[in-house]
């Protein structure tokens, strides 16, 4: 690392503060990136990391502090005019946004060149642009078919792409959103090769994670933001995992992990259940669910878990096979049915379909039992026993607003999802499906509802985990199992799986002898 | 420089005030074409006020003109809460107003306490009955319904003129394309005596009122403001978001088949081809002055019928034509829709390079 800290300044943003109203997403951060260094930028969701790189970038204008960048041919500093993404850009900064900003129609080829060539020009000089691409790959490892549509490509060929855009234009400064979020650890493990590849050339790269493991794995550096304050800025050398999250979340937060405890009977079955089309479709998925054990489906992104979820929620009819509760059939069930018969469904997506925005706390936390005799007599809402029953889970679940008639939609995610688990598990539900329900929630959100979940086992619930995050699955669930192309694995007992096991099995290894078919 | 930033949301008084000064806006940008015509503005629209209130005569001529406002209103309002897009109020009132004719021009013989509320409900069931079809095709099919109830308004309207110039029509009319008349007992009564004001105001707030009503404090309510606001999580939740627009269209049709029944069995006596000079639609535009609340629909078809009412006295007395009340009640809405942005946000002017300048572009 000697040679990084030696080498020339490239970006150096100094005492940045940028406020929302009153609130202040970055106050007095500075950071310096030498050429060649990986630097990591962690922080909570909401840590100002990447309100940040929007300054940085140009998409917003900072309050106080500025942003210089180093002159291409003689290295000294200049200041980077704010709120111009286009002077970013042509300055060398080069970004990939967690949510890739390709056209899918077009191959990868054009999506690189799009936007480079000058509208004048009639005629763009592919030969030439091939060649550049064909030795930038060679040297950064970067291989991509160039003629490829983009809707063809994997995920992990989709972020190449993206990489390769940022190089094919000079950049100096990368930088990464949240990179791994979409990728198989084995994906992960490949990308954070290639960057130091890329770094070993000369360039500089920033890349926001909240991932504890890579960023002591991938980086030189690592800056830690808390509320949008800078709190540590230190060599990874040294760094630990422990002293990091403490950093990140400013207070030790106690992680629960499961305890031991014997599964009950058979709770639910899915034989050979398919539901869905296309490319997110389940094919034949046979799983069984026992009352207080929790079962974790790994998977990548988009691989059938949402099909999976919603035909457990009853929004989406099985196309074949069976779905049984108790030994009772349920497979034609829509929602309604599927809450009556004892299922508490936490959504993928809370905005889209856990809350009903502007309708307050207490309906919000009322919607599912809004029929229930507590709640209506001859079909008039009785406002008083809502209200009450709302107060007190408000208390209960420790949902943090501005009492219950306050819009839903003003809350955090951590409290809005507290609106979803009061309402569902209150009911001391038979089954607990729970998509993604840390995705995007902080540290301490993240253990409230993990809590939640450790709970509802205790309570000899069954607990379906669909989760993305290793980590989270491997805590908390008593067997694990991989959904791949809408094809589900047979569920094995956590102890006797490891993460490189499972990364190659969300990765499709295994599966065409396990189903017996092609995905 | 200018800044928007989003609001919490608005208060009742905000709630108020906005349309109140959208409606004031309107009527200083209408000044500018009364002016064109060379009549002086405050006599203008002093005019139209001694018009829409001046006398009794005036006062009830406009109430009047409200009913078939407040509840092809409420029509519109109760639709659009649910983000069911009932254009086709028209439409609806026409069938309301054929369905209480063929029931109440001597098809059948009773006394007014058991046809007058055959009549009326007769009216609503037809209004329901045209959006059903509507509404079913959007829950069923997805068929967007915009277009189906917009189109529908059309064929509602040749098939009155059919029935009217074939087996409807009066044989005592002398070939004028007209229906027989309302029967007495079949006819809403009048509220005073020499004046043209009848019952159907009473159907109309009433209307409003239970419709208010349903929408704050009851199940159904409930289920409808959860459908409009986020269909997908109502769904989740395990509501019963078909069953709601089906409910939904037919509350919809029935009030704007009310509005009809009101002008057939209380203002003309019988239905014609130009019962309506837009009810349907102008319904539409008092639904949203009114936010699309009930109660806001009856003060918002008060402001209009005014204007109308107002303008068609004013243009007797001036050079200024009644055309002006469409523009009045076009500029309106063009300022309340205009006016939403500012209860969704909050606008501030900033001199740049100030140090809370925040642009995101």
């Amino acid at each position: 690392m000697t040679t990084v800290s030696a080498a020339p300044i490239v970006l150096q943003l100094t005492q940045i503060t940028k406020r929302f109203g009153s609130f202040a997403a970055n106050e007095d951060v500075s950071l310096t990136l030498r050429r060649g260094e990986i630097l990591a930028l962690l922080g909570e969701n909401g840590a100002g990391k990447t309100t940040l790189m929007n300054i940085l970038f140009g998409h917003y204008v900072a309050d106080e502090g500025n942003v210089e960048i180093a002159e291409r041919t003689s290295g000294t500093l200049n200041a980077l005019p704010a709120g111009q993404p286009n002077a970013a850009l042509d300055a060398g900064i080069g970004m990939v946004h967690q949510h890739f900003t390709l056209a899918e129609n077009l191959t990868a080829l054009d999506n690189i060149l799009l936007g480079t060539e000058k509208l004048s020009a009639m005629t763009s000089s592919r030969t030439a642009a091939r060649q550049r691409l064909d030795d930038l790959m060679r040297r950064s490892g970067l291989t991509v078919d160039l003629d490829a549509r983009i809707s063809t490509l994997s995920v992990g060929e989709k972020q190449r792409v993206e990489i390769l855009k940022a190089l094919y234009r000079d950049a100096r400064v990368l930088v990464l959103d949240e990179p791994t979020a979409v990728l198989t650890p084995q994906e992960s493990d490949t990308l954070f090769e290639t960057l130091k590849t890329l770094a070993a050339e000369g360039l500089a790269i920033i890349f926001i994670s909240h991932k504890l493991d890579e960023v002591i794995a991938a980086s030189h550096r690592i800056m830690v933001l808390r509320l949008g304050k800078k709190v540590a800025d230190q060599p990874t050398e040294g760094s630990t995992k422990l002293q990091l999250a403490e950093l990140m979340v400013g207070k030790s937060v106690p992680q629960s992990t499961r305890s031991e405890q014997a599964a009950g009977p058979l709770l639910l079955t899915l034989k050979q259940a398919s539901a869905g089309e296309g490319r997110t479709a389940l094919h034949a998925v046979d799983l069984e669910l026992f009352s207080g054990e929790i079962l974790g489906i790994a998977g990548v992104s988009g691989n059938g878990q949402a099909t999976l979820a919603r035909a457990l929620s009853g929004l989406e009819p099985l196309t074949a096979g069976q779905l049984q509760l108790d030994g009772k059939d349920l497979s034609g069930s829509n929602a309604r049915k599927m809450i009556d018969a004892g299922f508490a469904r936490i959504p993928e997506d809370r905005h889209k379909d856990g809350i009903v925005g502007p309708m307050s706390v207490a309906e919000n936390l009322t919607i599912e039992t809004i029929r229930a005799p507590e709640n209506q007599r001859f079909g008039f809402l009785k406002f008083g026993a809502i209200a009450e029953r709302a107060r007190q889970a408000i208390k209960a679940y420790d949902i943090r607003c501005q009492g219950d008639k306050a819009p839903a939609r003003l809350l955090s995610g951590g409290n809005i999802q507290k609106i979803v688990l009061a309402r569902t598990l209150d009911a001391a539900p038979k089954v607990v499906l729970a998509a993604q329900p840390s995705r995007g929630l902080d540290v301490g959100a993240t253990a409230d509802v993990h809590r939640r979940l450790l709970d509802a086992r205790a309570r000899g619930a069954g607990v379906i985990l669909i989760s993305e995050d290793l980590d989270e699955l491997m805590r908390l669930s008593d067997r694990i199992a991989v959904i791949h192309r809408g094809h589900l694995s047979a569920a094995e007992k956590t102890e006797t799986l490891d993460r490189s096991t499972l990364g190659l099995k969300m990765a499709g290894h295994g599966f065409h002898g396990d189903t017996g078919e092609a995905a | 420089m200018i800044r928007f930033e989003p609001r919490e949301p608005a208060s009742l008084q905000r709630l108020i005030l906005i349309p109140v000064a959208a409606a004031i806006v309107a009527l200083v940008l209408a000044a500018i074409p009364i002016t064109a015509a060379g009549v002086n503005t405050f006599t203008a629209y002093g005019l139209m006020a001694k018009g829409a209130f001046g006398s009794m005569f005036a006062f009830t001529e406009m109430l009047t003109r409200a009913a078939p406002l407040i509840l092809t209103g409420l029509a519109a309002a109760i639709a659009f809460r649910a983000k069911l897009w009932n254009i086709g109020a028209e439409g609806q009132l026409y069938a309301g107003a054929l369905a209480a004719v063929a029931v109440g021009t001597g098809w059948i013989d009773a006394p007014a306490v058991v046809l007058l509320p055959l009549v009326i409900l007769a009216g609503a069931a037809a209004g329901g009955l045209v959006m059903l079809g509507p509404t079913l095709l959007k829950t069923r099919l997805g068929v967007d319904e915009v277009v189906t109830t917009l189109l529908l308004n059309f064929v509602i309207l040749l098939f009155v003129q059919m029935m009217l110039e074939g087996p409807m029509q009066d044989p005592m009319g002398m070939g004028w394309p007209q229906s027989e008349p309302m029967l007495d007992a079949a006819t809403l009564p009048k509220l005073m005596s020499r004046m043209r004001i009848h019952g159907g105001l009473i159907i109309a707030f009433a209307a409003a009122i239970a419709i208010h009503i349903l929408l704050k404090r009851t199940v159904w309510g409930f289920e409808i403001r959860a459908v409009g606001e986020n269909a997908s999580a109502a769904a989740h939740a395990g509501l019963p978001v078909k069953a709601t627009f089906i409910r939904v269209g037919l509350l919809s049709g029935a009030m704007a088949g009310l509005a009809g029944v009101g002008e057939v069995a209380g203002l003309k006596g019988y239905l014609t081809a130009d019962l309506s000079p837009g009810f349907g639609y102008s319904g539409i535009v008092v639904a949203m002055l009114a936010g699309l609340s009930p109660l806001g629909v009856v003060i918002a078809a008060l402001f209009i019928a005014s204007i109308f009412v107002g303008a068609d006295s004013m243009s007797r007395a001036t050079s200024v034509s009644n055309y002006l009340a469409d523009l009045i009640v076009a500029m309106s809405l063009i300022c309340v829709l205009i006016s939403g942005l500012f209860l969704r946000f909050r606008i501030k002017f900033v001199k740049p390079r100030t140090n809370i300048s925040q642009e995101t572009q």
